[in-house]
């Protein structure tokens, strides 16, 4: 089966009927096994990637319920060790990333450019079966007989060196890493290379949607990062297996190597992993508000100054090493609130004096905002080193990332439910949808509150059991409180998706009436996406192909009719 | 091709920037070598996207274009194929070596080989020259 991918030469005029024939593949699990389609790796990876979800959820349940008590005995104590450390690892390595970069963008981005496939079909089908073999690995830890690993998701040295970390599931623990790792970077590979050269004629880089910016950043990021991971963790398996002192005092190593090397590709990672959820809030806010989106160029100037800065600002997560350097790390962490504050700025400027219609998708990305900024300004606070002397390694540092991913969950959301009726052509339940949120949303501040006052009076992360205490332990019981709230919304999402699976498709094309290409083409989209494309002129081609009577936005540089400092409208 | 190239080689060089500013004030040299080694990797590809620029100069996709402009053939895939999977699962056994005992390389090597040879004979092969 060979196919030939082509540009469609339709134009809008014939709608319905581009020079594309139906694509003959092999069916059922061969199909699965032997895809190169993106849509069909898309949805893999967010199937899969959502399972990690729940499973990486049910972890964090047994924690929450492990600390109501102040000597829990939920779980043992050094399987809570490993339930946290499969739990930060599941969520970061195996859900977050892969559902925005592997998910939503593999099945998106292609269509926001008009492309009729991403650009190296085979090596996007080969990363998402390292990520499924990745994933199962790190998993199959709990199948050995020492356990799943068990020294934190950051694996600091010299905790998970062989003397300190024996066994088989530290080893599954660096594998999986590889795997997804690489997974990772060939996904990045992927995007780079499809934005660059397979977008649609007349779809300039400052015409493309905001989300495929945001995924383009993320591709040149995970291009810097994950490289440097993956080489950490072979010197990490190589200091276990082979000898090597490379992260070992006592043979001339350093350990302070390992965080600098993991940290390089951590914060940038953190960014890898919001970027995504940026963008897809970027879409969802000005089409529920029926308004192009404000300050576009400054929102991609933002994206990128965000990937810049995002590389210096590694050792601030190693303040308490005593051996960075302070002032540097400070100054720049602080640096990066400004593109961050600038898009909360156009966010909401996207909304001012709009319609804004609140449904599933918008409320999610306005919990997105709300829970997002809570995170981002306790994060400006841990940026200033006497502040984060006092609060290393205890709850406050939990719940100020907890305010951020728990941020990136409800932005995750938010792209489900604006999307599923792309993806699948129908809807899901609107009312169940904002069900969830309210539970989601308001579980996630009731579960991060707690840890900021707790965090304040020192309680230590990563702690199956703690002092008896009546204020530590009724703010750990809300705290956990909130975690269930969470657990309870997850189970309203499973049924939500689960009762649309046999309804009807009645999404149509637009339903939002929004602004992207993905918009234009049918829901779900046919192979090689489009049977006809409009013209793009603006970054909203759909609404201007639906709304021929608008005023036009006019972006381009290279329009004489262009004023320096901002969109131009005029009248058609 | 030009605003692509523009925003690697302004990460490289800002990335630059950054590592040597870095590495004389701290004189700590992981993180000014990983630092440089980033601007590297920002900017060679950013030069060699600026090469091709000029080489090609402005495609349909960088200016103001209709759809017509733009048809045509791009490349030819297989529509479907087996050596991803094939690949993946060989590079898993590869992965569990490590973990389990060398002998699961004895099966994972041979299959990673079977299906790097496999994928390459199959876009060798491509596919109908002449297009539809």
């Amino acid at each position: 089966m060979v196919d030939t991918l082509e540009r469609t030469t339709a134009h809008e005029d014939d709608h319905g009927h581009g020079g594309h024939e139906e694509h003959h593949g092999p069916g059922g699990l061969l199909n699965w096994l032997t895809t190169t389609d993106h849509k069909v790796i898309g949805m893999n990876y967010t199937v899969t990637s959502v399972v990690m979800l729940l499973i990486g959820g049910a972890f964090a349940m047994l924690i929450r319920a492990q600390l109501t008590v102040p000597d829990g005995a939920v779980v043992s104590l050094s399987k809570y060790n490993e339930l946290f450390t499969m739990h930060g690892s599941v969520m970061i390595y195996l859900f977050a990333g892969p559902f925005a970069f592997g998910g939503l963008a593999n099945y998106m981005v292609p269509i926001q450019i008009g492309a009729p496939d991403m650009a190296f079909p085979r090596l996007n089908a080969f990363s998402y079966w390292l990520y499924l073999t990745g994933s199962i690995t790190m998993l199959l830890g709990f199948l050995t007989a020492s356990g799943a690993a068990n020294f934190g998701w950051v694996g600091y040295a010299p905790l998970s060196n062989a003397i300190n970390s024996p066994g088989a599931g530290a080893d599954l623990w660096i594998g999986a890493l590889i795997l997804t790792g690489f997974s990772a970077i060939f996904t990045g590979v992927n995007l780079v290379a499809t934005i660059f050269y397979l977008r649609a004629p007349g779809m300039t880089m400052f015409r493309m949607p905001i989300f495929t910016w945001n995924m383009l950043v993320t591709g040149i990021l995970i291009l810097l990062a994950f490289p440097v991971l993956t080489a950490g963790l072979v010197m990490l398996y190589a200091d276990r297996h082979f000898g090597t002192h490379i992260y070992d005092a006592n043979g001339g190593g350093s350990p302070v190597l390992w965080q600098h090397i993991f940290w390089f590709w951590g914060h940038p990672e953190v960014y890898i992993l919001a970027l995504p959820f940026f963008g897809m809030v970027t879409e969802i806010i000005p089409v529920f508000s029926r308004k192009p989106l404000f300050g576009y160029k400054g929102m991609v100037f933002a994206t990128i100054s965000i990937a810049a800065l995002s590389t210096g600002v590694w050792a601030h997560h190693m303040f308490t090493t005593g051996v960075v350097l302070l002032p540097f790390f400070s100054f720049m962490t602080y640096l990066i609130s400004i593109p961050t504050g600038m898009k909360f700025f156009n966010w909401i400027g996207s909304m001012w004096g709009g319609q804004v219609r609140y449904t599933a998708a918008m409320l999610f990305a306005i919990g997105f905002l709300l829970t997002f900024l809570v995170g981002g300004i306790t994060g400006i606070l841990l940026a200033s080193p006497p502040l984060d002397f006092f609060t290393h390694d205890t709850y406050f540092v939990v719940a100020h990332f907890h305010s951020v991913v728990m941020a990136l969950v409800l932005g995750a959301m938010a792209g489900i439910y604006y999307w599923y009726p792309k993806m699948t052509g129908r809807f899901l339940n609107e009312r169940l949808g904002k069900l969830q949120f309210w539970l989601l949303f308001l579980g996630s501040m009731v579960f991060v509150m707690p840890g900021y006052v707790l965090g304040l009076q020192g309680m230590p992360r990563r702690m199956a059991v703690y002092i008896i205490d009546p204020t530590w332990q009724n703010l750990n019981i809300v705290s956990s409180i909130g975690g269930f709230m969470i657990g309870i919304s997850t189970l309203i999402f499973a049924v939500n998706v689960i009762s649309t699976i046999k309804a009807p498709k009645t999404a149509g094309p637009n339903p939002w009436d929004a602004h992207t290409l993905e918009w234009f083409t049918t829901s779900p989209p046919p192979h090689h996406n489009f049977y006809s494309l409009p013209n793009i002129k603006s970054e909203r081609p759909t609404w201007d192909y639906f709304h021929p009577d608008a005023p036009a936005l006019v972006h381009d540089d290279h329009d004489p009719s262009h004023v320096p400092g901002g969109a131009k409208v005029d009248a058609k | 091709m030009k605003a692509e190239a523009r925003l690697l080689i302004f990460l490289g060089v800002f990335i630059g920037i950054m590592g040597i500013v870095y590495g004389i004030w701290s004189k700590e040299w992981g993180g000014t070598a990983m630092l440089i080694g980033t601007c590297i990797l920002g900017i060679f590809p950013g030069l060699y996207y600026r090469w091709w620029s000029k080489r090609m100069g402005e495609r349909p996709e960088d200016r103001d274009a209709t759809v017509e402009e733009g048809a045509g053939r791009i490349d030819t895939f297989p529509g479907s194929s087996i050596w991803p999977f094939t690949l993946g699962m060989g590079c898993w056994l590869l992965v569990l070596s490590l973990v389990f005992g060398t002998w699961f390389a004895v099966i994972g090597l041979p299959v990673v080989m079977f299906a790097l040879a496999g994928g390459t004979a199959e876009s060798r092969r491509g596919g109908d020259p002449v297009g539809h």
